[in-house]
């Protein structure tokens, strides 16, 4: 049970960029799960020419993973937004980046599982007689502080309000004096970048191979419609629920079966209510 | 219907050529990359006919074409059915998969179908790694029947392909020129105006995604004979995801020819890549052409042609 | 009211905690040239879209030729006869001007009686100024010729009940002209007609009645010249 929470945290934190782009925004990155392997990636290249702490190379790839985010929007925008034709090609050309860069890292890493190294990964602290190990504390907590960080944006900054703005009416923006290709560059940049740090704590919590970004579209997603396509609260609940019922079902039924609770999440979610429990 | 017996005629001349060229004993690499290039035109044009003619896109191939090859693993382990019926059964199954997908989220926006499929690979592969009658994880030795009909066994699935590439041309040809296809070429250019216009949308939308199921279930069925060993990462393979996807893109996704073209065209580029350089490079440079084709050319070849006419 | 084509009792539409349309009635006769006006917000379009059923409704029911239509998909009411044009045209993009009128004809008209009038594309296009455009795509069409093209594609359903949604907005006086004077002859021809507008001398030339709506009630109904003299109109207008 605690075990789920914790899992829940660091869910959330895997699921910003999707909450974010697809429930706000309104684009359905397919892509994301790919960017953060690319930031597992990038942490672990670091960790083993540094010994650079994972999440120390999570945060200072943001910036990068900046501006990766706005020039893939930028692309996404010229050739698709713009012309009206968002729904089947820009689906594939995400997929296409999905798909590029899962080969990519498999033509550069081989499909070996990579795994960092850090100080406080052995360790585990004792609260009220459970023993919680870091390695899964840490990201959850870190996973925590990143959903307040992104609520705050949101609500308390120009930039944050804009984008909410943004997603609820185009014309109010415009009015407001903002451009709002250049919000959506902004918002889309800042997805990209959760999913940096986020990726750092995906490896911190388990090995990881090119082909484990298939194994959390359905996580994102899922936690995204369940938690209401615009609400970042919204999704951290719904990361939390999701993190629970897997480990429930691991417990259970095995571990292998953990996929296929997202997957029934997010069909039921789907069928039931599409605006999820705290959506517009 | 002048046109429909010609292309009934042309039809069976591909698949009398088919037969010619398995009866040749060529090169025994021949049979097998033709093999699995005529499959790809089965999976290209299935793909089309829910991807470009209704505008659904449907990123979880494999999992269809895995139930196909599984159903007709069972099938075998069962009663070792003969391959028409495992052809039959295994498309039936893919059918009702694409049924059951297109029911849950056909009502919603198309995205959500999309990720729906993208999320349905995963997890169907997680079921059948778990199930250890077909083989589980580890995978299962399939043997081939004796005696096929003429040939050798290679070169009688080669030829039954031709006769499967054919059959979904066929069935895609029919489904374009008919009123199915024009109420789904009126939904996938504007779905809202299309059903106020009196398409039943949803029904065809269902339509598309079964016929489209069924046909990737097909070109899944023989998959157990072809390789002789059936283990769930060859089943599910991204190869499949991405290559039915791309060949109709590439081709063009408005009429038939353009799955085939594609499939054509990158199936026989793709295994000389594999072939030369290494199959992961080879899907890097599709996964490259395809997003080159989506932003640059998202008409395909056929939109090309056509721009270079001057229509 | 006895003999209405179309009539809507106590129709209800929220969305989350707004509510659209509070208990909306309204009939209209068969034959009728019926408008409905009211100022931006006021639930003209959300009532179409819950009369074409493009939205499901949370209360109050619709009947249609006598027959309660409030569970029918879209597709089954444009079947029935009740047929909307849409206030940004929504043409199929891929196909010529005479194959989008054909889907029409092919999925709502078929096999119905229908109201009288031109059973042929063709006839349809000249009958509206379009034939010489039959075989361009909608890319190559103008403002004003789009705009003939969703009535023209709306007269190939063979409708009994005609929503034109804002059909003339932004178009010049003479364009204007233009579309009422097609309106009218669909009129003559025995398809009753609801116009949703904003330009108020063709709703004023046009109605034989008007419903006014504001924020989702229905304040006044009534002759066009009922409806000008009535000051709770003025006031939904042009505020205290």
């Amino acid at each position: 049970m605690v075990a789920g929470l914790l899992l829940g945290g660091f869910y959330a934190a895997v699921s910003l960029g999707v909450a974010l782009i697809f429930g706000l925004l309104d684009i359905a990155n397919i892509a994301q799960p790919a960017f953060v392997i690319l930031g597992s990636y990038a942490a672990y290249v670091m960790n083993t020419s540094f010994g650079l702490d994972p999440i120390l190379s999570g945060l200072l790839f943001t910036p990068v993973f900046y501006v990766l985010g706005a020039v893939v929007y930028r692309v996404y925008y010229e050739s698709f937004e713009r012309r009206g034709e968002e729904s089947l090609r820009g689906l594939v050309f995400f997929f296409g980046l999905l798909f590029i860069m899962e080969v990519s890292l498999s033509l550069a890493f081989g499909v070996d599982y990579r795994l960092v190294q850090s100080w406080y990964m052995s360790r585990s602290i004792d609260l009220g007689g459970v023993g919680i190990a870091f390695r899964y504390l840490v990201p959850c907590v870190v996973g925590l502080a990143m959903t307040l960080a992104l609520h705050l944006f949101l609500g308390r900054t120009f930039y944050g309000r804009a984008i909410m703005a943004v997603s609820q009416d185009r014309l109010a923006l415009r009015l407001m004096g903002a451009n709002p290709v250049q919000i959506k560059t902004i918002a889309f940049g800042v997805g990209i970048a959760a999913a940096s740090l986020a990726g750092a704590l995906l490896i911190s919590i388990a090995p990881v191979i090119p082909s484990t970004d298939r194994d959390y579209i359905g996580r994102m997603f899922a936690i995204t419609v369940l938690g209401g396509m615009g609400s970042i609260g919204g999704a951290l609940v719904a990361a939390l629920v999701l993190g629970v019922a897997e480990s429930l079902m691991s417990t259970f039924f095995g571990p292998s079966w953990s996929l296929a609770v997202s997957f029934g999440i997010l069909l039921m979610a789907l069928a039931v209510r599409p605006a999820g429990l705290f959506g517009r | 219907m002048g046109r429909t017996s010609v292309t009934l005629l042309v039809g069976l001349a591909v698949v009398g050529a088919g037969i010619a060229l398995a009866m040749l004993r060529v090169n025994a690499y021949l049979y097998f990359a033709g093999y699995v290039i005529l499959q790809y035109v089965v999976m290209a044009t299935a793909w089309n006919i829910l991807g470009g003619y209704a505008g659904y896109v449907n990123f979880g191939t494999p999992a269809f074409f895995a139930m196909g090859a599984y159903t007709a693993v069972v099938l075998i382990q069962w009663m070792r059915a003969p391959l028409p019926v495992l052809i039959l059964a295994g498309g039936l199954v893919a059918a009702l998969l694409g049924l059951g997908i297109g029911y849950l989220t056909l009502r919603l926006r198309g995205t959500f179908f999309s990720i729906a499929t993208l999320a349905l690979s995963v997890v169907l592969q997680t079921v059948i790694m778990n199930w250890d009658y077909v083989g589980g994880s580890r995978g299962m030795s399939v043997i081939r029947p004796s005696g096929p009909p003429f040939g050798s066994y290679v070169t009688f699935l080669f030829t039954v392909m031709v006769g499967l590439a054919v059959g979904s041309v066929l069935v895609a040809q029919f489904i374009e020129r008919s009123w199915i296809g024009r109420g789904l070429a009126a939904l996938r250019d504007n779905e809202e105006a299309a059903e106020c216009m009196g398409v039943p949308t949803l029904k065809l939308k269902l339509f598309a995604t079964t016929v489209s199921g069924f046909l990737l279930g097909v070109a899944g069925a023989p998959f157990p004979y072809y390789v002789t060993f059936v283990e769930p990462n060859s089943a599910f393979a991204l190869d499949y995801a991405v290559n039915a996807l791309a060949m109709p893109m590439i081709g063009g996704t408005t009429s038939w020819a353009g799955p085939v073209i594609g499939a054509v065209l990158l199936g026989t580029a793709s295994q000389l890549a594999t072939v030369t350089i290494s199959s992961e490079m080879n899907l890097f440079i599709v996964g490259v052409v395809l997003v080159a084709f989506v932003v640059l050319a998202p008409e395909g070849i056929l939109g090309l042609v056509r721009r270079l006419r001057g229509r | 009211m006895a003999g209405a084509l179309l009539e809507v009792q106590g129709l209800v539409k929220r969305f989350g905690g707004f509510t659209a349309l509070n208990r909306v009635s309204l009939s209209v006769q068969p034959g009728e040239r019926f408008g409905l006006i009211g100022p931006n917000g006021s639930g003209k379009t959300t009532l179409i879209n819950c009369v074409s059923g493009a939205l499901p409704v949370d209360g109050g029911t619709i009947r249609f030729d006598g027959r309660e239509i409030t569970a029918l998909p879209p597709y089954q009411r444009t079947r029935l006869g009740i047929v909307r044009s849409f206030q940004i045209p929504k043409p199929f993009t891929s196909m010529t001007v005479l194959e989008n009128l054909g889907i029409p004809l092919e999925y709502a008209a078929a096999g119905r009686a229908g109201a009288p009038g031109s059973a042929d594309a063709g006839e349809i296009l000249r009958s509206i100024g379009l034939d010489a455009k039959a075989h361009l795509r909608p890319a190559g069409l103008t403002q004003i010729e789009m705009r003939k093209l969703e009535l023209a594609r709306a007269m190939a359903a063979r409708p009994k009940l005609l929503i034109s949604d804002e059909a003339m907005a932004g178009l010049s006086s003479t364009e204007v002209d233009d579309i009422l004077a097609i309106l009218f002859r669909l009129n003559a021809q025995g398809i009753t007609i609801i116009m949703i507008e904003h330009i108020m001398r063709a709703v004023m030339r046009f109605s034989e009645r008007i419903v006014v709506l504001d924020a989702g009630e229905r304040i006044a109904e009534g002759t066009p010249d009922e409806i000008v003299r009535n000051p709770a109109v003025e006031k939904a207008y042009l505020g205290e």
